[in-house]
């Protein structure tokens, strides 16, 4: 017995396995992360792909490139890759990273069910992306998939999306149950609950939103599932169901679904302003109370999303007044971000232009969503184009810009080497003018009433969607640029300190550049 | 894994099926919130009552809507388009239905109410909508709905919307799953 714990002890001194099978048998939290951020870059990458496609076709009025039926799949396809391909993961993967390494842990309390949870994902992806293949092609009823469009009218690839959905959900919460483990049990001595990093928090509170909604999510594709090969009618009027319960049973996971996408982002950039302003971040308590009121705030605002479909005058106003509350928080932590900067010897590093941009840009972003919020308003923006350009200003240019800027930030830390400090300036600000030039004209075109989802539109929308396109396909080929400053930086470049950033604090920026693959087997000493 | 760590991961796997099993619950009560409220404009079966009837009630203009669902043949339209009714009375509406196919249809009618707050105050005694209706081929009938509107409803409304969608659920009465292939074929 004695000697299997001695080979046990032996093993954890060890580098990495070679090959393949280092990466199909790992249970370090490092190489998890390094999967997941290369699985969601490459999701990234394939549903960007799918929305060169989407802004192709609309460059010009009237049907040039594809079918409506495949634009209707690629609109499918861009929205659920992006958010649980592409988002979702990048987030779980900069937690597995940087969680253990932040509290001083030396790795995730359940590393073996953290590399079921990442393996699965890719099964998931091969299962929807497939179903463009089969007969009656991929899903085509958006993302939100409401009922009866995905079930009575759906094609038979149905099936397929829903176990994806699934098994995309169980990925999810077993990466939240690791994180929550994680940071509840895993924390070195001294490290309290007040005293963590913002990262920890937003993926603490991120994960339990995680454990609360993912499940409610496969009980609404679950449903479907019902309705369509058991015979149940629960969206099946016919049958005494009702289309609307569908609705509210998707929003009430949808709604926190959007503060999952956006709170690790809220931490990512707390870090990066304080670094860069070289000082400390101002309000930290109240940071952290931000992100619980927002996160308990998400679970009664869900309706605002179905403002039009019949709702009596008092959940109009609750609702309203609900999402409105939201911006309380929110305007804490912008001005809490801006007071850091302020008097601060700030400088502008690649990660540092990412988060400015991601305050200007996100508070745009939630600006747009409160006109949304407007009851009466939002008769008129309801699904068209202001819709588009409000949740993309807050995905794109809020969550996306924050991962990029948190590789740019850690990647020194990651692989030891800094990356073309030129190049990622390029790449900030092509990224930057692409994604207005892209969503900018959106708000127009959408207050003018151009309906999101079709794949034409009328003349008078012609220009700023040639705009936007333009736009978007500079956005899409600045993301190669990235690519390509990833690639050259893991492969070489000017060595990076321990500290990485003159600014930098936390415990991460302690362990040697690039971090070995064991950091704290024993806990650090926190003052 | 220290026990702290079990006892963490042992509530967070608790709490999953609990959030799985409460989205099934949200459909029961969605069902009674919509109840209790009115707000879906759905209207149950009341019993007669004799303290709403009433003779100085208001004039109000009924409208009735018929629509067929999907690929349903039947014909389906109400006798008469608007009833000038006065609230506090029992009235008569019917709707005429023919089976224009040649083989047995069951149909349903799922019906609905606008301004959705006129609900709580329609009070049905009967309606061909509580039933389900089965036609042989070829035949017709006149499908009655007794209603009454109480005093009480909010004086701002003059007009109320009833509408009916007439569902064919022949394949779901004899065998449940032969509607789900004819679904799937769409």
């Amino acid at each position: 017995m004695s000697a299997v714990i001695e080979n046990h002890h032996d093993d954890h001194h060890h580098g990495p396995a070679k090959g393949l099978t280092r990466w199909l048998y790992t249970t370090n939290h490092k190489d998890i992360g390094t999967l997941y951020l290369w699985f969601s870059f490459a999701m990234f990458l394939i549903g960007g792909a799918m929305a060169m496609v989407i802004r192709a076709e609309l460059f010009q009025p009237g049907m040039q490139i594809v079918e409506p039926e495949f634009y209707n799949q690629m609109i499918t396809l861009h929205g659920l890759i992006m958010i649980f391909g592409g988002v979702m993961p990048a987030f779980v993967g900069l937690a597995n990273w940087l969680v253990p390494m932040m509290i001083g842990a030396p790795d995730m309390a359940l590393p073996r069910m953290n590399n079921l949870s990442f393996w699965i994902l890719p099964f998931a992806f091969f299962i929807l992306l497939s179903s463009l293949f089969m007969e009656g092609g991929a899903p085509n009823f958006g993302w939100t998939f409401y009922a009866p469009l995905s079930t009575t009218y759906a094609p038979p690839s149905v099936t397929f999306f829903i176990f994806s959905v699934h098994i995309m959900g169980a990925s999810s919460i077993m990466g939240a149950i690791n994180v929550v483990v994680t940071i509840m049990n895993m924390r070195a001595p001294g490290v309290g609950l007040m005293k963590m990093p913002l990262f920890v928090w937003s993926w603490l509170i991120t994960a339990y939103l995680l454990i609360a909604v993912m499940p409610v999510l496969a009980g609404a594709v679950t449903m479907m599932l019902m309705d369509i090969h058991f015979g149940t009618s629960f969206f099946n009027a016919a049958g005494g169901g009702d289309p609307v319960l569908f609705q509210h049973i998707f929003w009430f996971f949808g709604h926190p679904e959007v503060y999952i996408m956006i709170l690790p982002a809220f931490g990512i950039v707390s870090h990066i302003i304080e670094t860069f302003s070289r000082k400390q971040l101002f309000g930290y308590s109240s940071m952290v109370w931000a992100m619980l009121s927002i996160a308990i705030l998400s679970f009664v605002v869900w309706a605002h999303h179905m403002f039009t479909v019949g709702l009596p005058l008092a959940a109009e106003l609750f609702f309203m007044w609900a999402t409105m509350l939201i911006a309380v928080p929110t305007g804490v932590k912008v001005f809490n971000w801006i007071a850091t900067m302020f008097r601060g010897s700030i400088t502008f590093e690649t990660p540092m232009l990412f988060a400015c941009a991601f305050v200007v840009l996100f508070t745009f972003g939630g600006f747009s969503g409160l006109m949304l919020a407007i009851t009466p308003a939002d008769f008129q923006y309801h699904d068209t184009y202001f819709v588009v350009a409000h949740f993309h200003y807050v995905l794109v240019p809020g969550a996306i810009f924050s991962i990029m800027a948190a590789v740019y930030y850690w990647i020194p830390k990651w692989c030891g080497n800094m990356y073309d400090e030129r190049l990622g300036k390029l790449h900030f600000w092509l990224s930057f003018i692409g994604v207005n030039v892209t969503f900018f004209p959106q708000h127009f075109i959408g207050l003018a009433g151009m309906p999101r989802r079709y794949p034409d539109y009328a003349l008078q929308f012609a220009d700023w969607n040639m705009v936007s396109t333009v736009g978007a396909f500079l956005f899409g080929v600045s993301q190669l640029l990235f690519l390509f400053i990833v690639v050259k930086t893991v492969m070489g470049g000017k060595k990076a300190t321990d500290q990485v950033w003159e600014g930098a604090t936390g415990l991460e920026w302690t362990v040697a550049s690039p971090a070995p693959y064991h950091t704290f087997t024993t806990p650090p000493k926190i003052d | 894994m220290n026990p702290d760590a079990k006892k963490t991961l042992r509530k967070l796997l608790i709490a999953v099926p609990l959030m799985f099993a409460f989205g099934f619950a949200l459909v029961p009560l969605y069902d009674v919130f919509c109840e209790v409220t009115g707000i879906n404009g759905k209207v149950f079966q009341s019993d007669y009552e004799d303290e709403l009837l009433t003779d100085d009630g208001r004039p109000l203009a009924i409208q009735f809507i018929s629509t067929n669902n999907e690929n349903m043949p039947w014909v389906f339209e109400p006798s008469e388009k608007v009833m000038k009714i006065s609230t506090g009375e029992y009235y008569t509406a019917t709707f005429y239905v023919k089976n224009t196919t040649n083989k047995k249809m069951v149909a349903q009618a799922v019906p609905s109410v606008a301004p959705s707050n006129a609900a709580a105050h329609l009070k049905k005694l009967e309606c061909f909508c509580f039933e389900q209706q089965e036609l042989m081929p070829g035949e017709e009938a006149l499908l009655p709905v007794k209603l009454l509107v109480s005093n009480e409803l909010p004086k701002n409304i003059k007009n109320i919307i009833m509408s009916y969608t007439i569902f064919d659920i022949t394949d779901y009465n004899d065998e449940p799953m032969a509607g789900h292939e004819m679904n799937m074929e769409h």
